[in-house]
């Protein structure tokens, strides 16, 4: 009798050493990125963004001390509790992306949620994220509607279509009066919600400022040939160009340009795949002159991104690109939230994230803050316009963020 | 004809030459074993890995990655039929379908554990400049594809119809146990069918990999062209997807040109729904 009671007390002393040994307790949050599929190189960057961001924020790095939570351990108003995040797949597929939501749900019981990369696919996982109360931040997909939704858990940090379209016209409008033809423009979108909503917002501001969009052309991203739309370009000859691209249609469009010997005078690519540093890597050499648009830059050394940018290089190879940038960001201001709300309740964290208030230093990107707005939208976000140069996009545009001149006319390959 | 037209007319041409090459190893499974390998895009992504490697590795061009693919995919394909395909041959239907599929996500998954899931091409003037004549631009990498494609498909057609092999693999499938009397081994035609229609596949892979980009799920989108082109140009015939390769590429080219990218898909599967329709075993399948 005796000893079994001294075993017992022993185990439960055992017991009680190791939880104490493993630490507080975990916080969980879920995150939907397209793992596999088409755009499963860019999704894999992202993932990698947002465990940096998770490792900055559970472990001590007092180097970035202008990031919240950076220093120290953990998120401090929790009693120094760790973030985990569980990734899912979302398999390039928007029903794959809500089946997801709801097994994170519903199972893994997460906080909060996290993506989704593709707008088409943010559209369906941030709907199940609503039906179940739970806040979700979309970090990159820019589609106007995503935030026209009336949804109350809904956030998003990134700039919007809006936004990019407003400075796509200025920077045209400023090349026209530098003395550079403007006067035809062809839009070219893969037509699923990011570009059919991207392209619909470039037409509609374009129209208000006196710029000419003479053509527009739809294509599918999942396909094996874009030689057609190609020809279709070559046959009109515009002046100006935007490509609105997924990763593999960017590769794909960058060989058959000049395959079939095309250019235009500019050509501006909308982010998304000619960011993704896969295309970089296969097809910057053939891209030389491409105007882009990016809400990060590393910037001078010492600088709170160019450290950031080092520790991803580190983990990587490769630098941090702009998407990836802005799902860490995503991450950074979830994480801030939660610590703020001081409670996993989902209301209590939602209140925090309407709150947050993030000014432009203690951000990784080059926002001018962070500030949600009630659809959610933050009002705060920027981005200026880079171009390929050497094999890496350098900021050009507006003058005052410049690291690098502009070069024009576009010089392709 | 404006000059641009004719330009689409020839691209067209080019690709669907490349479907044809890429259709061929399916075609030929179906017609020597009536089981459809769903690995078979998966087939062309380890041959374009194969070429990406060979690039890397030696700095070999196609002409070192053609026939280092065609063994490799050759190899790959019969021990797919020892290790898999022949035990579920007996089973029910379902179990070749999910069997096949169950190897693609295996060689797919296996492919992003093993090379990530990052997007690779080569070089992009490997093959050198492309021909132009008078204002149309011929691309060498596609030429190439092109007309290995037409050579590839040509040796399959006369390996089946013309030769003692052919006639033997022929055998086993219409009646294997009526072969096996006749002295022929059905299940070593079937392994040596899984290789030949691997190694073609193994051909095709590693030419597409000088003007495409590899990355694990390309098997997927190449895939489906390659049914449509099987389905399109008659289950088990060689020259039926070869004609179909070819006219789903030009077609596909003229809608998208014409009408817009968008609406190439409605037109080429309209087409497809019609001949299915007035002819279910395909343009030059056997009834």
């Amino acid at each position: 009798m005796v000893r079994r009671a001294f075993s017992l007390a022993a185990m439960l002393m055992v017991i009680a050493a190791l939880s104490d040994a493993v630490g507080q307790q975990t916080v969980k949050v879920g995150a939907i990125y397209p793992l596999s599929g088409n755009a499963a190189s860019a999704g894999n960057y992202s993932k990698a963004a947002i465990e940096l961001a998770v490792e900055i924020v559970n472990n001590d790095h007092p180097e970035l001390k202008d990031l919240p939570l950076a220093a120290g351990s953990g998120l401090p108003a929790l009693g120094g509790a760790k973030i985990e995040v569980i990734f899912a797949d979302n398999q390039g597929t928007p029903a794959a992306g809500q089946n997801q939501a709801l097994r994170l749900i519903t199972e893994e019981k997460v906080i909060a949620l996290i993506g989704a990369y593709q707008s088409g696919i943010t559209v369906t996982t941030s709907a199940m994220a609503e039906r179940h109360g739970v806040p979700f931040i979309t970090p990159e997909s820019v589609a106007a509607n995503l935030t026209e939704r009336g949804f109350k858990w809904f956030f998003r940090a990134t700039p919007v279509a809006g936004d990019f379209a407003r400075s796509y016209s200025d920077f045209l409008k400023e090349q026209k009066a530098a003395g550079h033809k403007v006067a035809s423009i062809a839009i070219v979108n893969e037509n699923t919600e990011y570009g059919n909503s991207v392209a619909s917002v470039i037409r509609d501001v374009f129209a208000k400022d006196g710029l000419n969009v003479t053509q527009v052309i739809p294509y599918s991203a999942n396909t094996t040939d874009v030689q057609p739309q190609v020809l279709q370009l070559k046959e009109k000859n515009p002046d100006v160009v935007i490509f609105v691209s997924y990763t593999s249609d960017a590769i794909l469009y960058a060989k058959t340009m000049k395959d079939l010997n095309w250019k235009p005078a500019i050509m501006i690519a909308d982010n998304a795949g000619f960011n993704d540093p896969s295309f970089v890597s296969t097809s910057g050499a053939l891209v030389e002159g491409l105007v882009n648009r990016s809400s990060f830059a590393p910037g001078k050394p010492g600088t709170l991104s160019a450290l950031v940018n080092d520790l991803y290089k580190k983990k990587t190879n490769v630098d941090l690109d702009d998407p990836s940038a802005r799902a860490m960001q995503g991450m950074l201001i979830l994480a801030d939230a939660i610590n703020r709300a001081g409670s996993t309740e989902a209301a209590k964290i939602q209140a925090a994230l309407r709150a947050t208030d993030l000014k432009a230093n203690q951000v990784v990107t080059g926002y001018n803050g962070v500030k949600f707005d009630e659809k959610g939208q933050n009002v705060l976000a920027s981005s200026l316009i880079t171009q390929m140069q050497g094999g890496k996009y350098v900021p050009v545009w507006p003058k005052d963020k410049a690291a690098g001149e502009l070069k024009l006319p576009y010089k392709g390959w | 004809m404006s000059a641009i037209l004719l330009q689409v007319i020839v691209s067209g041409l080019l690709i669907g030459a490349v479907y044809a090459l890429f259709s061929s190893g399916l075609t030929l499974i179906w017609g020597m074993m009536n089981v459809i390998n769903f690995a078979h895009g998966d087939f062309v992504m380890l041959a374009m890995y194969t070429a990406f490697m060979v690039w890397t590795a030696f700095g070999g061009g196609p002409a070192a990655a053609v026939p280092v693919a065609a063994i490799i995919l050759a190899t790959v394909g019969v021990l797919s039929y020892f290790l898999l395909v022949r035990h579920i041959m007996r089973g029910p239907m379902l179990a070749q379908i999910l069997g096949t599929f169950g190897l693609a996500l295996l060689l797919r998954y296996s492919a992003f554990w093993y090379f990530g899931a990052n997007f690779k091409t080569l070089p992009d003037n490997i093959l050198g400049a492309p021909f132009v004549i008078g204002s149309i631009r011929i691309d060498a990498p596609r030429l190439l594809a092109g007309a290995v494609g037409l050579i590839v498909t040509l040796m399959l057609h006369l390996l089946l119809t013309r030769s003692a092999l052919g006639s033997r693999m022929l055998a086993v499938s219409e009646d294997a146990t009526a072969a096996q009397l006749m002295g022929i081994r059905p299940e070593r035609m079937q392994a040596v069918a899984w290789a030949l229609a691997a190694g073609a596949t193994g051909i095709a892979g590693a030419l597409i990999a000088t003007f495409f980009y590899t990355s694990p799920t390309v098997g997927e989108t190449l895939a489906i062209v390659a049914f449509v082109t099987v389905a399109f140009g008659g289950f088990g015939s060689v020259p039926g997807a070869l004609v179909a390769g070819l006219l789903i590429g030009v077609i596909e080219g003229l809608s998208a040109f014409l009408i817009g990218p968008v609406y190439k898909d409605v037109v080429v599967y309209l087409l497809f729904v019609l001949v299915l329709w007035i002819r279910p075993q395909g343009l030059m399948g056997k009834a």
